[in-house]
């Protein structure tokens, strides 16, 4: 019932010479689920999620939820957000008390006592002392601040959370501890979750579904599993590959040596046909006869691949790895 | 409140506060008790000079001009701040209305506002006093709507500068209405300058008042205010000076009463509150082993402390940091926020700026003591041989220079090249960091350049000279997996090449252990393990973090493992380990005595009083879930 659902969704800024921070996406955040969005900054991922709800302007598509226009929808609709920075996404000049009330529908809970309570639950529900209501943000650390930040948001009885790369402006020991409560506040509530991030590793330990943009596109979106264990578009793999884990090295170079210093595309103008054909280590800057690439837009017709994958060579790559994996296990 | 208090031991903010306070008694009192006074009409004393009855003389009627100023203090100062509040509300009114209105309109009221502020005040105020009519009320209008425009245009930029902001963004979101937007969450957040500039306004009001009755368009007789005695005085002022000084005096003082207030105001609630001189900070001794020292050594650090002055005394962000970099090694500095890696770095490079203090037994880079050395020395020596990379790609470059002479500045200076040759080198060292077309690229200005070839560039830029030091301070940090994989591969070659050693400082233990064969793990100020990045770490601190890093083989059923609790604050960091509060194998020792870095294996130190056997995994989970 509560699916959101980005239909052909597009952002525009600015006039002819403007710039197209999101490009015809579509994309499904289906009930109770937890869809991650990566991509490297200026991939339009926050444009996205921030036109859910009514920060960016639609300039063409729509975005549904549970069927319904979200321009709509009432002015509290069951959407919410956390932003990334919890220094700058929490008045501070009003104590979290007041900010969490603020985002309390009004009429739902008439009286001031049954405010102050749900304000009380909603602490506890974020593992922070309710008698803290009457604190600054500018007593709270970031990782505090930005389970205020949840609180506000959870305030609101959403039905789908937008979380737009809440754990990036916190120290690792903290991120855990947020990441945690983010995943056990989705599962009690059953909220359904568009969680953006730029690091995979995040993403993977959160997401049901893996959604990769690039340039204003989604390139690929599949069960998160498959996404990250099977990568359909070149992109992602090469996402996958440079993730610092704990095993192999960051310094190996690969055979994708003639891309790897390529710059990234200037999304002013972005290339024709497949917008990654100048970094692509399987396109045709380093394979011969795969001048579609500069010319047809893979994006047009995506169902029927693996994944949707916005790839013209996705089933010959994958299947090429499968056998050189293939072959090199046996 | 303490603060209020010390500005007012200030000798401004005293004086100030003297002055206001005379002004507005005067204002007050002064009309009660010599109103009868000032209209007494001494017919045998008419336009005199300062004499012993009337102290600075009478006027045409023989009406004692003392008593006349004193009494005049009130209307001066009310309409002045009668202005000051239209001016103030119009203004705001103004203002704020672009928040409230939809688009169009908002564009129509910031124009108008904007085509206002062209014009200079005075001419505002004239024109405003013709149309309102000549008289006290008009005047008061007049003086009030010339302050407006300023003050719309200072409320606009501030208000959107504060709309720009998540909160309001979150306060939206959660269907918070325009107004209540603007009052709960906007106003409150901009009342500081305003209320500053609306007391600063108070004294231009004055002055601007007592110009227009001056000039006679303002108060008229019977009534009287400081212009009008000055105008009145004038005309005789080669019989009587004083008729004419004392009003002119009296709005000076007045004014200056303003404007104190106003600095005062702002000092307060800026940063600006004068620090008191502290006394130097003792220096702790060294309570590490010396790093040791080697031919090979680049740089060597002993006991490196780094404190700054804070009102409550020092505070030691970098506690006595030691450790050695030999030729062509990689060190990777890690830590959380605020653990001082940026700073060790900076202080290492001589980049930390009084009023800071910094210390160290021994600081030495290629061989010369940083600290001691005079800057026109060393700045060839750093020029060439050290290179930085910073943070931020985007403020690194000056944005009004192109890449490519920038570059060359460095090899103008320090190697003494003339200017083709210099920026022959910058594009051949452009190449060398692998940025494309860099013969066009070297002509671009930095705007041009995306992060990761800022910063490509930057470390170009260490290139210019032979560095045998690059320091990359969280050179990543802004970048993306795939730009950062590039640049981490480009310091790796870059060292491969010419032998370059690097220190990479990051917050990210999983690029440190990937990049540098070791690392130096900070905590609160101090380092607690020195490492090789292939070994077990055996300080609780470094397995936590660890372990609580995410990778791409995590268990995604499992909870995170976290660090409870938080860094100490640099001011109040314990006697005992820093760590121990948080540190799930702590003692009363631990919380005692803090515990020294020590050598357990010969390349690997550790500071702590209980440090891990090897023979347990590397990973383990330090809490799951739980509060910070």
């Amino acid at each position: 019932m509560s699916d959101l659902v980005f239909d052909a969704v597009s952002v525009r800024y600015g006039g002819r010479r403007g710039l197209t921070a999101v490009d015809r996406v579509g994309l499904t955040v289906p009930s109770g689920q937890v869809v991650g969005l990566v991509g490297e900054s200026g991939s339009g991922k926050s444009t996205l999620a921030r036109a859910a709800v009514g920060l960016s302007p639609i300039s063409a598509g729509r975005v549904l939820l549970g069927g319904v226009d979200v321009r709509e929808l009432p002015r509290r609709p069951p959407l919410q957000m956390v932003f990334q920075d919890p220094y700058s996404s929490l008045d501070p000049r009003m104590s979290i008390g007041e900010s969490i009330t603020e985002a309390i529908p009004r009429g739902v809970l008439p009286g001031r006592a049954a405010r102050r309570d749900e304000v009380a639950r909603l602490l506890e529900l974020v593992n922070l002392d309710p008698d803290r209501a009457s604190h600054l943000p500018g007593q709270l650390s970031g990782g505090q601040r930005q389970r205020v930040a949840l609180a506000r948001a959870l305030a609101g009885r959403p039905e789908v959370l937008i979380a737009d790369e809440i754990t990036s402006a916190l120290d690792v020991s903290v991120q855990g501890a947020v990441l945690n409560l983010v995943r056990s506040v989705q599962r009690r509530l059953g909220l359904s979750m568009l969680f953006i991030s730029h690091n995979l590793a995040v993403i993977r330990y959160l997401s049901d579904i893996v959604a990769v943009m690039y340039l204003g596109r989604i390139v690929e979106v599949g069960p998160a599993e498959q996404v990250l264990s099977d990568p359909q578009h070149p992109y992602t793999r090469d996402l996958l590959a440079a993730a610092p884990s704990a095993t192999g090295s960051l310094l190996d170079v690969g055979d994708a040596s003639e891309t790897a210093d390529v710059e990234p595309a200037d999304p002013h103008h972005p290339p024709a046909g497949c917008r990654y054909h100048t970094r692509c280590p399987v396109g045709p800057l380093v394979r011969t006869g795969r001048e579609l690439c500069l010319q047809a837009d893979p994006s047009d017709d995506t169902a029927h691949r693996r994944h949707s994958a916005a790839c013209h060579f996705s089933d010959n790559e994958s299947r090429r790895l499968t056998i050189s994996r293939g072959a090199s296990a046996s | 409140m303490a603060k209020w208090f010390a500005a007012l031991r200030t000798p401004v903010g005293g004086f100030a506060a003297a002055l206001l306070t005379l002004v507005l008694a005067l204002a007050v009192f002064a009309p009660i008790l010599w109103h009868d006074n000032a209209f007494a009409i001494d017919t045998d004393a008419i336009a005199q000079g300062p004499s012993a009855a009337h102290w600075l003389g009478t006027d045409d009627l023989g009406r004692d001009i003392l008593f006349r100023v004193l009494v005049a203090t009130r209307l001066s100062v009310l309409l002045a701040v009668l202005a000051t509040v239209i001016g103030v509300v119009t203004g705001l009114v103004l203002g704020t209305l672009p928040s409230l209105l939809p688009r169009p309109a908002a564009r129509l009221v910031t124009s108008a506002v904007n085509i206002a502020v062209a014009f200079p005040g005075l001419l505002l105020v004239l024109f405003f006093s013709v149309i309102f009519g000549v008289g006290t009320h008009g005047a008061v209008f007049a003086v009030g709507f010339a302050l407006a425009p300023a003050f719309a245009r200072l409320a606009q930029t501030l208000s959107a500068s504060v709309a720009g902001q998540d909160f309001v963004s979150a306060a939206r979101i959660s269907g918070v209405g325009r107004m209540r937007l603007l009052i709960r969450h906007i106003l409150p957040n901009i009342g500081e300058p305003l209320v500053v500039n609306a007391t600063i306004g108070a004294g231009a009001c004055l002055l601007a008042f007592s110009g227009l009755s001056f000039l006679g368009i303002g108060v008229q007789a019977p009534d009287y205010d400081w212009g009008r005695l000055l105008g009145e005085g004038l005309n005789g002022i080669y019989v009587n000076p004083a008729a004419a000084l004392a009003p002119g005096v009296a709005v000076v003082l007045a004014g200056l009463a303003f404007n104190l207030v106003g600095e005062t105001v702002a000092g307060v609630i800026g940063v600006r509150t004068g620090l008191r001189k502290l006394s130097p900070r003792p220096v702790t001794p060294a309570r590490e082993d010396a790093a040791d020292a080697r031919d090979d050594a680049v740089l060597v650090v002993e006991n490196l402390q780094v404190a700054f002055p804070r009102p409550a005394g020092w505070t030691v962000p970098v506690r006595g940091v030691s450790f050695t970099v030999r030729a062509g090694e990689a060190i990777g500095v890690v830590g959380e926020s605020g653990s001082g890696k940026s700073l060790t770095g900076l202080a290492v490079s001589r980049l930390v700026e009084a009023p800071a203090v910094v210390t160290a037994d021994k600081l030495e880079f290629a061989g010369k003591p940083v600290l001691t050395t005079p800057e026109r020395e060393l700045r060839g020596l750093l020029g060439t041989s050290l290179a930085m990379v910073f943070q931020d790609p985007m403020t690194s470059f000056n944005p009004t220079r192109r890449i490519g002479r920038q570059l060359a500045e460095v090899a103008e200076q320090h190697q003494g090249l003339p200017r083709a040759k210099a920026f022959e080198r910058a594009v051949d060292r452009l190449r060398a960091v692998r940025i494309p077309a860099a013969e066009r690229r070297a002509r671009q200005y930095p705007h041009e350049f995306s992060g990761g070839m800022r910063q490509r560039a930057m470390i170009g830029m260490g290139l210019m000279g032979d560095p045998k030091l690059i320091i990359a301070d969280e050179p990543t940090t802004a970048l993306d997996v795939t730009v950062q994989r590039q640049l981490l591969r480009l310091l790796a070659r870059t060292r491969a090449e010419r032998d370059t050693a690097i220190i990479l400082i990051s917050h990210d233990i999983a690029v440190v252990s990937q990049t540098c064969e070791r690392m130096l793990v900070m905590y609160a100020g101090r380092v607690v393990e020195d490492l090789p990045s292939a070994a077990t770490p055996r300080h609780p601190y470094t397995r936590a973090l660890m372990a609580a890093t995410l990778d791409l083989e995590t268990d995604r059923e499992a909870s995170l493992a976290v660090i409870p609790g938080r860094p100490p604050e640099p001011d109040r960091v314990p006697n005992g380990c820093a760590f121990a509060d948080r540190c799930p194998a702590a003692t009363d020792r631990c919380r005692l005595e803090d515990p020294a870095l020590e050598r357990v294996e010969p390349e690997h130190r550790v500071a702590c009083w209980y440090p891990a056997a090897l023979s347990r995994p590397a990973k383990e989970t330090v809490t799951a879930g739980g509060a910070e």
